[in-house]
Parts: structure tokens; C-alpha cells; sequence
């Protein structure tokens, strides 16, 4: 919302520094963006005489004009127009000026001819034909003749005003308007507030010989107020009002669109005027439209409607949408003879929804929708009707018509000022809250019960009036206090364990992201996923930005795979990272309303609602470059060891579509699968674009967190030497490490500290289809020195284990 | 013989000082103190000499010994520091290299950031609670005083999934959750992934991130949440940081405010990284609307409470001077690399 001062000026006397006035009106909760005074991009640009023209010599369409600028000796200036006349006043860009467009002017000459500055267009100040109608766009503009000569022209064109631009909040449609900012600035400023009652001093005949009001909504129209004017004049409006306008970002179209316009901003009540021509038998109904019922807009788009929209018709057919555009022959012409004013209050949630049916927000809905206030009409219609005689754009016809509906009530709020006081923590007296509240518009009666002005629908109990205090006493003059009373926290245990593996990843090399939780079914096709599998099954958005943030991600992996591939894209030659992330399963089932919400608000709602998706807690690690496989796993082995998971099996996993048949394992614990994770199959890759290989683990860690040990328990240091064995075996390329070391365990039991492969051979020195393997065992016995014997009959045990197994020593 | 002693002597000496290896050193001390050394040689013919001159002599021969002894090794010591000296100058290597950095990740400056708003928090009391990110439009609106045709429904472009749930606009649904489940006194933050249906560039992205608070107590004022959020800015930003509230509007809170910082740079005189304005807005914040402690089942006769919530991907972007929101979420590693 736009302010200029001197408008504001109009209804209140304040005159401080700008930047004060921003200041405390932000801290009144007028929160100031910013201002812009016009003249400030202007300067030394001045009102000048053309005193005589000739025809440059060495052109055929530059002229050579004498401009008196009142120095004394005329100016010599060349121009281009073709517009100009001897005794024309113009505006004068005198040599080092600077205009509007940032362009900056200096004396020069013109193919040899000295030209001491330059002529204005309206475009070169800023301007449009609709700020200046008696102006043409392509050549200089003329000013009236008996303008003064040499003066600035700042003043003159209505750029010295400035504008301030304010952030109105959605709960003050009031402040959308000149005189609810001059009671905000008036209050801010301890200034009086002065808004005078229009009054139309002449008028002839009765508005009820022509028009009829029906009001057959009642519940969406709170009140539709109208007014007639014959013989109207369409024509520009004045220069100051088509300044004012200008300053609020409105563009002057006549004098009816404009003093509509006008009103708008300085009541926030919009205005329609409709030629009375076209409005059947004079005869207006306010009603809800009939399914089907189609209205062409003044945007010229045909418009179906259905029976939640509310229309003004006349007897026959819909002419406007009520609240938000008018229908194509609603507006007024050049020929208009008579019109219909209408200023109505609509239900601002009944035009929220149709403008957002219909996709079509205006000035008028966008005002409706917060709420408007509905002994408003009254005021502006008669201010409408001020202007009209004022601007001689018509005659008015006595009396208005009145259609009142459902009138909302306002409330009765007991002030209660001890509460408002510990409630804010602020010894604020209560004649300053009785005061400050009646400047607001408020009614207190003697036992402090307040009716707030019916501008003020968002003033409904305690807490409201409190704001209003506290806004005007001042935010920054309430105290700061520490709270009392002892407040204990600290991290979940759920929290402490997420950090744990957090801290883990990072300490494990692992650079942590942060993703997008959409997904496309696209992307689950670049993970090869059949068409029947389970995580196609997905949380899908009803209104996507676009296709390929559709979908709530049934998997985080695919988000992953999208930022190695960036990586590796920008040539980043490793990259190893990981994200705790969140995965969303779909549930088809529904729950009785009462089931699920336990709370005491009253709402319309539906019997049944369905229940919020599934959220799964993912770690995802995964990288290519330094990330290979037993890289990978041994992360994982650290996470689990970290979170003191027992009983961990890795089998091979050879059917996952997503992933290399030979290089990806299952990670079970107590027989659960509690992730998966190896190298992505090639085929993957080749979708992101990567050709190196890919490593990603994505483990469970909702399972991981139910599966976590307790506290450790301390397992006292050995007092007796461990013997070390190193075995080197043969066997067949298939039989997986896991199994000779299950074999070892077996035949050394108790005794076995520790066993580690420390070499993997294939190639010449061993058979075709065989491979060598090296393991390294550690002995100990807790209560004694081992003695050769010992060891020797253990690692005979393993070798018959290991035979079984299909190990045989390497010979 | 006391000459021969002198002149064992003045060998050793001369021989030692010539000695520039331990083990010739060793070799003179056979040669002099040795079995068959020099001075065991004479030592040997002791037994020739008269009584009286025996005990003078003895003394000598102890005295030359001694001496010499004494010589081999301080020479010794002398040697061997030389060649320790010696040995670390060869080891000598250039410092100036660059250092074998451990293999660790790092943190995302989101969570990073998060965790120290966290911590600052922990310590003030507040735990942290949870809460779905696809919530029922009941606990992310209507409980919070936002119902249907509400226009600041409008400022906040919702993605549904059906008329019922959402992905959730903002932290505040996990308030309504808490106050619902837990009895004052209640304090807590909030943190969270939120979304709201604005198209990518470089300050708007569909998925971002807010930190919501709550207090709920008999007697919880106005002038409380300046002072709990006062100490936290100053906790977050330096203890030299100033505030300051101003009035503003959210459906749930009733009074309710913006928290500024004074500009970092210019203190509140207005530059060029606040545009001008001398202020950046931190968070909002107010206290909560009695017809939201009513519909969470909290008498507002009997308490009050105040809430507060922040844009977490901002507080990143100014701490980090950061430009461009969509960094965040591309994961660059030379950007990740940089926190």
C-alpha cells in the first residue's frame, strides 16, 4: 500500500523527517518498506518559452528553438519534435540536468549547432498519456500557456510528494486505505484525525424511480448500497487527482474509473460504476449464480460459474461477479449518459473462493477477501458522489439505495486491564488504553467493555485489545524479564543416538547433504524399478510444482544418486556423503474424525479422514571415487558397531534391480534386514551419467534404533599373552570368506580372540577356479598362558572345520 | 716412571682430541686402560720400584688413570651428541609441506547451524519435539486459528495430497502437537523441514527449513518472550547484538512481532547489506492466541504462553554470506567443503 504524504496530510498534521515517520510507524506496526520521492531523479530541468523556431541548416527535421527560460538572453536548444509552435512553455533539461530515466544532459552541439540542453517528452520525465491526456507520447510536452517561465518543474507536475510504501498485514484490510493509515499516523503521532463527512450539496429527482435493488443472499451480501448520476461527463480527471492516483501505482483512465478508484484507496471500499443502459429495467439482484451460468468478463474471457459464486444480475443475466469483475458491457463509455455506483460489502471468504475458482484476483477481491467493513458503503458512496459533483462529471440523483443483509455484530470485550497488564508484563495505566482505544475507533463504556469499530473485525477478545495497547505504549518499552521456575532438557534418547551416527558418518570421511523430499516416477524409472514394485507405491501431491517434484519420495536414494551424478558432472574426481533422510509410505486407510483429533475446536469437518503417511528414518551414505565397496562397508560396520547392534549377518544380494548382482549385500541382524547397500548396477549409473562406480548404502534407521545395545559393558584387559597363527587356505573362488571364518571360530572356540584375512590371491600359483586366502588368528586364553599343544589342537580343529567347509591348507 | 706416566698422558690427551669417531675412542681406551693397555703395562713394573717411591708412584699411576678415564668420556659424550646432532640435521625435512589431513566429512551448514540453535536452547530449558512433515491440514491450520477461506491461507501456497493433508507450510503444527500431548509447563523448540508451493530461484525454494518454540506457564508475559529471544540473539549472534521488537501479525499469536537485529554492519544506520533499512528481521513471534490454547485444550484463563519461529536456511545465508538459496540444496562438494 502506497502512502504520499501530502494525501495523508489531507486527514492528519503530520510533518516530521521521513525517516522518523517510517521509523515509528513501523514500531506502531505500520511496517514501512520503503519511499520514494519522484523529484529526487530529477533535477534542474525548468519551464521555458519557445520564443522562435527555425529549420536547422543540416538537417531536414531538427529545429533550432530560442527557449526564454527566464535568464535574460533566450537559450539556444535543437530539438526533433515536430509538435512545438512559437509561445509554446515546455520543459526545459537544462545543461547538467538529470532526468527521471537516469539519462543526464549536457550542453553539445547538434551536427553543428549549439544546443544548450534539451526539450522534454512526458516519457522522458516519467510520464504516461494517461498521467498527462492533453500530452502526445512522440513529441514535447506542452505545458498550460500561462505557466511561470524558469521555475523547476517538480512542483508543477506533482513530483515532489513522497510516497511511502507500506506492509499491510492480512488481518488490517482497514490500513489498505489513505484515512486508515492517517488513524495510525494520528495515534503514532499524538495528532488529531480529522476525516470530513462527505456531503453532496446538489441534487435533483429520486434514486428509486431508477433503480431497484434485490438482495437474495443475505449471508454473502452483507450490504449493497447504490446510487445514480445522469448527464454524465466522461472526460480526464484533474491533475491532482490523477497525481494521487499515479502515486498509489493506479493509472487514470477517466473521470468515473478514476474517482471509483479514488474512493477505493481512500476508504478501501471498491466502486463499480455500470452504465445504467445496460443494466435491465434498472432492476439489480444480488444472488448466487446458477450452475452453469456463464458471464464474459471485462477481461474478455467467457467465465462458466457454479452456484457457490455469488453474481450481480439484473432481471435477466449475470453483469458482474460480485466482488471481483464486472461483465464486458458493465463498464462505463465514452457515451455513458447515466450510471449506477456501487458500493457494496460482500463475505469475504464467498469472493476469497470464487476468485480462486476462477483464477482471476483483482484489486477488489484481493480487498474483499480480509474482510471489509460494512457500514463503509454508505461513506464512500457519498464520497463518490462528492467527488462527482466536485470534478462536474455528472448530476447527482437524490438518495441512495440501501439492500442490508446479514449484518455482523460486533463483539463486547471486557477490557480487564490488571490482565492486560501481567499479561504483558508492563505497568501500562488503564487511561491510556481507554484513550488509545477510542482513538482506535472503539467504544468503552464506564464498566471498560469495548465494542470495537465495525473497520476492526479482527478486534474479537482480550488478547486483541492487549495488542492495541502494547502497539501504542510501545514494544520496546515493555520490559525484558528472564523466566522463573526450573526447566530441565535434554536430548531424547532417539535424538542423542541419531547425533551419534551423525558424528560417526562425518568421522568416517562422510560429507553430510541435504536433499529434496519430492520425486518423480521418473526417477524410479532411472532406478529400474519394475512397475509393480513396492516403492512405486508413493505419497502423491495434488498439486505438484511440476511432474518432476510430483511425488513425496517413497526412497531417499534416488536423491542421492541426483547429487553424486552434480558432483561427478562438475568433475569433482571423489565424492563420499551421506543424509539422514526421510522416506513417506502411503496409507490407504481412513479413521473416524473423533479417533484422531482429540481436540476441543468446533469445525465442519468429515466423518472420516485418512491417515498421514508412514515416516521411515534412512541413513543414506553413498559416493564414488575413494567410496568403494569394503570403504563402504566398513562405514557400515562402524554404524552398527556404534549403535552395539548384535548378531550381524551380510548375505549377497543378486536380484535387486537397482543394484550389481555381485557386489551388494543384505546387512541382517537377529535374521531382520536392516539395510542394503553395494555398488549401483551399471545400468543405473548410465542414467545419471556417471561412468564411475557407485557405491550407496541405505540402512533403517528406525530398525537400527530398536536394535541398539545398552551401556557397554567394561571386559577386563588381558593379563596373559595371546599366540598369533597365520593359515593360508585354498578353496574354491564361490566359498565366501564368512563361512571359512565361521569354520575357524568353530574349531578354535573360546580361545579365538580375533580372526582377519590379510591376503587374497588368485591367479597362476593356484588352480583354475581356486583362490588363495590368507587369515590371521589371534589366541588367548583369559586364565592362563596357552602352550604350543593348545594352540596347535585348536588350529586342527579349524582345519577339519575348514575341510568341511572346502579349505584345505595352501601347500 | 713417573715420565712414562706424564707421557701416557699427554698421548691419551693428544690422541683423544684427534678422535673424531666413538669408536676410535674405544680403541684408546684399550690401547691406554685396557688388559694389555699402556698403563696396565706399567702398573705391571710397580713391583720394581722401591717402598718409598711406591706409594707416590701408585697414587700417580691412579691419578694418570683416573684422568684419562675422565678424558675418554667426556670425548665420548662429545662424540655422541655430534653424531646425534649429525643424524637430525640429515633428518631434516621441510615443514613448510602441507600437512596429511584426516579423512573425516563435515556437517551441512543447515545442521550445523541447527545444532548450535539447538544447543542454545538445551540450555535454556527447552527440549526438542518432532512431528510429521505430511500433516492433516486440521493441526497445520484450523487449530491454529487459520480455518478455511482464511486469507493467510494465501501467503502460505499449500502442496495438499487430499482436502485433509498437506505437506506441512510451517513448524507451528508441531505446537499444536506438544500442547495436546503434555501438560504445562511446556517448553520446547521445533525443528523442521516445511514447504510451500513457490517456484526455485535464488531466495525461494518449495522445500525449506524453520525452528518453531513454545512456552506454556501460569504467568508467562509479554516482556518474558522479549527477554528469552533478546538472550538468544545475543547467544546466536554476539553478545554486542541489539533487537528490537515491532508489532506485526500472525493468525496463532495475539500480541504478535517481528524480531530485527540491528544490522551487522551498520548498527541500525542503514547500508547496503540491510538495504538501507538498519534492520534484519530474525523471526516472528507473539503470544499465543487464546483460541489456540482453547483448541489444544489449555485453559488461556488460567495460562499463557508465547511462540516464536525462524527460517533456519536464512540465519545460514547471512551467517555465511551466502547469495544464493538454491546452494544449499545442491550439495556441491566445493561448497559443502567450505563449513
Amino acid at each position: 500500500m502506497n502512502l504520499p504524504i501530502k494525501w495523508l496530510q489531507v486527514y492528519t498534521d503530520v510533518d516530521v523527517p521521513i525517516k522518523e515517520f517510517a521509523h515509528r510507524m513501523t514500531m506502531t506496526g505500520s511496517k514501512v518498506e520503503g519511499w520514494e520521492r519522484e523529484a529526487d531523479h530529477i533535477r534542474n530541468v525548468v519551464t521555458g518559452k519557445v520564443v522562435s523556431m527555425e529549420r536547422h541548416p543540416n538537417s531536414d527535421h531538427l529545429w533550432i528553438c530560442q527557449i526564454d527560460v527566464n535568464t535574460g538572453e533566450p537559450l539556444q536548444i535543437v530539438t526533433g519534435a515536430q509538435n512545438l509552435k512559437a509561445g509554446d512553455v515546455v520543459p526545459v533539461a537544462l545543461d547538467n540536468s538529470d532526468l527521471p530515466n537516469g539519462a543526464h544532459i549536457k550542453a553539445g552541439k547538434l551536427r553543428g549547432e549549439q544546443s544548450n540542453g534539451m526539450l522534454c517528452s512526458i516519457g522522458e520525465l516519467g510520464f504516461t498519456t494517461h498521467d498527462f491526456p492533453d500530452c502526445i507520447e512522440d513529441g514535447i510536452m506542452v505545458l498550460p500557456a500561462d505557466t511561470p517561465l524558469g521555475v523547476p518543474v517538480e512542483n508543477l507536475l506533482g513530483m515532489d510528494d513522497t510516497v511511502v510504501e507500506f506492509e499491510i498485514t492480512s488481518n488490517r484490510p482497514d490500513c489498505m486505505s489513505i484515512t486508515g493509515l492517517a488513524r495510525e499516523a494520528a495515534i503514532t503521532f499524538g495528532k488529531a484525525l480529522n476525516i470530513p463527512e462527505p456531503k453532496v450539496t446538489k441534487t435533483h429527482g429520486d434514486v428509486s424511480a431508477f433503480l431497484k435493488v434485490d438482495n437474495l443472499t443475505p449471508d454473502n451480501c452483507y450490504r449493497y448500497t447504490g446510487a445514480i448520476v445522469e448527464n454524465v461527463r466522461v472526460k480526464p480527471s484533474p491533475q491532482w487527482m490523477r497525481e494521487r492516483l499515479r502515486h498509489c501505482g493506479v493509472r487514470p483512465i477517466n473521470n468515473i474509473v478514476d474517482i471509483t478508484n479514488y474512493v477505493m484507496l481512500e476508504y478501501n471500499q471498491p466502486m463499480h460504476a455500470f452504465d445504467f443502459r445496460n443494466v435491465k429495467d434498472g432492476h439489480i439482484v444480488v444472488r448466487q449464480a446458477r450452475a452453469g451460468e456463464k458471464i464474459t468478463t471485462l477481461d474478455d474471457i467467457e467465465r462458466t460459474l457454479d452456484e457457490s459464486m455469488m453474481v450481480i444480475a439484473d432481471s435477466e443475466k449475470p453483469i458482474a461477479v460480485a466482488g471481483v469483475m464486472g461483465g464486458e458491457y458493465s463498464g462505463i463509455q465514452d457515451d455513458t449518459t447515466t450510471l449506477i455506483f456501487e458500493s457494496a460489502c460482500f463475505n469475504g471468504i464467498n469472493v476469497r473462493s470464487t476468485a480462486k475458482a476462477l483464477g482471476m484476483r483483482t484489486e477488489a477481491s484481493s480487498r474483499y477477501e480480509k474482510g471489509l467493513d460494512p457500514n463503509n458503503t454508505v461513506p464512500a458512496i457519498l464520497r463518490a458522489l462528492e467527488l462527482v459533483e466536485l470534478l462536474d462529471a455528472g448530476d447527482v440523483v437524490g438518495g441512495l439505495v440501501d439492500a442490508v443483509g446479514t449484518m455482523p455484530t460486533p463483539p463486547d470485550i471486557p477490557l480487564q486491564p490488571d490482565r492486560v497488564r501481567t499479561f504483558l508484563g508492563a505497568d501500562i495505566p488503564t487511561e491510556f488504553m481507554v484513550d488509545t482505544l477510542k482513538k482506535l475507533g472503539c467504544r468503552v463504556d464506564g464498566a471498560l467493555h469495548v465494542t470495537p469499530p465495525t473497520w476492526r473485525a479482527d478486534l474479537e477478545g482480550f488478547a486483541d485489545l492487549a495488542e492495541e495497547v502494547a502497539r501504542f505504549y510501545g514494544y520496546d518499552v515493555i520490559p525484558t524479564t528472564i523466566m522463573t521456575g526450573v526447566a530441565e532438557a535434554r536430548p531424547t534418547e532417539h535424538q542423542r543416538f541419531e547425533r551419534m551416527m551423525v558424528d560417526a558418518c562425518v568421522g568416517s570421511g562422510l560429507y553430510e547433504i541435504n536433499t529434496y523430499t519430492f520425486m518423480s516416477s521418473k526417477m524410479l524409472d532411472m532406478m529400474n524399478l519394475p512397475a509393480d514394485h513396492k516403492l512405486r507405491d508413493c505419497v502423491v501431491i495434488s498439486n505438484p510444482l511440476g511432474e518432476d517434484t510430483s511425488l513425496v519420495r517413497s526412497t531417499a536414494v534416488p536423491s542421492m544418486l541426483e547429487v553424486l551424478a552434480r558432483n561427478y558432472n562438475a568433475r569433482i574426481p571423489s565424492a563420499s556423503m551421506f543424509e539422514l533422510a526421510v522416506e513417506f509410505e502411503p496409507r490407504r486407510e481412513s479413521a473416524a474424525w473423533e479417533e484422531i483429533f482429540c481436540d476441543h475446536a468446533v469445525v465442519e469437518h468429515p466423518d472420516r479422514i485418512p491417515l498421514l503417511p508412514i515416516e521411515h528414518r534412512k541413513l543414506i551414505a553413498g559416493g564414488y571415487g575413494v567410496l568403494d565397496f569394503y570403504a563402504l562397508k566398513g562405514i557400515v560396520e562402524l554404524l552398527l558397531d556404534k549403535a552395539g547392534v548384535q548378531n550381524i549377518e551380510y548375505t549377497a544380494v543378486k536380484d535387486h534391480p537397482s543394484y550389481h548382482p555381485g557386489r551388494t549385500a543384505a546387512v541382517m541382524a537377529d535374521g531382520r534386514q536392516i539395510g542394503i547397500f553395494g555398488e549401483i548396477s551399471p545400468v543405473v549409473c548410465a542414467n545419471y551419467g556417471i561412468k564411475d562406480r557407485v557405491c550407496i548404502a541405505d540402512l533403517d534407521l528406525d530398525a537400527i534404533y530398536e536394535l541398539r545395545g545398552g551401556v557397554r559393558h567394561y571386559v577386563s584387559l588381558p593379563k596373559f599373552p595371546a599366540v598369533t597363527r597365520d593359515l593360508a587356505l585354498v578353496c574354491d573362488l564361490s566359498v565366501p570368506s564368512a563361512s571359512l571364518e565361521a569354520a575357524i571360530r568353530k574349531g578354535c572356540g573360546r580361545l579365538l580372540e580375533s580372526v582377519r584375512v590379510f591376503d587374497i590371491y588368485t591367479g597362476d600359483k593356484v588352480a583354475a577356479g581356486k583362490k588363495s586366502i590368507a587369515y590371521n588368528l589371534v589366541l588367548r586364553d583369559s586364565e592362563k598362558t596357552l602352550t604350543d599343544e593348545e594352540v596347535d589342537a585348536a588350529v586342527k580343529r579349524s582345519l577339519k572345520a575348514l575341510a568341511e567347509a572346502g579349505a584345505e591348507l595352501r601347500s | 716412571m713417573k715420565e712414562q706416566l706424564n707421557q701416557i698422558q699427554q698421548t691419551a690427551e693428544t690422541l683423544l682430541r684427534q678422535a673424531d669417531r666413538t669408536e676410535t675412542v674405544e680403541e684408546l681406551r684399550v690401547r691406554f686402560l685396557g688388559k694389555k693397555g699402556e698403563l696396565t703395562a706399567i702398573l705391571k713394573q710397580m713391583g720394581s720400584l722401591s717402598a718409598e717411591e711406591r706409594p707416590a708412584m701408585g697414587q700417580l699411576a691412579n691419578e694418570v688413570r683416573a684422568k684419562i678415564e675422565g678424558m675418554i668420556a667426556e670425548r665420548a659424550k662429545e662424540l655422541g651428541e655430534l653424531a646425534m646432532r649429525k643424524k637430525l640435521e640429515a633428518e631434516t625435512i621441510d615443514v613448510t609441506l602441507p600437512g596429511k589431513k584426516p579423512v573425516v566429512g563435515k556437517r551441512h551448514p543447515l545442521w550445523q547451524v541447527l545444532d548450535e540453535i539447538k544447543d542454545i536452547f538445551l540450555g535454556m530449558g527447552f527440549d526438542v519435539a518432532e512431528g510429521p512433515e505430511v500433516e492433516y491440514d486440521h493441526y497445520n491450520f484450523e487449530l491454529l486459528n487459520i480455518p478455511k477461506g482464511h486469507p493467510a491461507r494465501d501467503t502460505q501456497d499449500t502442496f495438499y495430497i487430499n482436502d485433509n493433508v498437506v505437506l506441512r507450510t510451517q513448524t507451528s503444527p508441531m505446537q499444536v502437537r506438544v500442547m495436546q500431548n503434555q501438560k504445562p509447563p511446556i517448553r520446547i523448540i521445533a525443528p523442521g523441514t516445511v514447504y510451500r508451493s513457490d517456484a526455485v530461484d535464488a531466495t525461494h525454494s518449495p522445500i525449506f527449513h524453520q525452528i518453531e518454540g513454545l512456552v506454556v506457564d501460569k504467568g508467562i508475559t509479554m516482556s518474558d518472550l522479549k527477554g528469552t529471544l533478546e538472550v538468544f540473539a545475543k547467544k546466536l549472534y554476539g553478545d554486542d547484538t541489539m533487537v528490537r521488537f515491532r508489532p506485526h501479525h500472525f493468525p496463532f499469536t495475539e500480541p504478535s512481532a517481528e524480531m530485527d537485529a540491528a544490522c551487522f554492519v551498520c548498527k541500525g544506520e542503514g547500508c547496503r547489506l540491510c538495504k538501507g533499512e538498519g534492520w534484519i528481521e530474525i523471526l516472528g513471534c507473539g503470544m499465543v492466541h487464546p483460541k489456540v490454547l482453547a483448541n489444544c485444550g489449555i485453559d488461556p484463563e488460567v495460562y499463557s504462553g508465547f511462540a516464536f519461529g525462524m527460517g533456519l536456511d536464512r540465519i545460514v545465508m547471512k551467517r555465511y554470506g551466502i547469495d544464493d538459496l538454491r546452494l544449499l540444496f545442491e550439495n556441491d562438494m566445493r561448497f559443502l567443503d567450505q563449513f
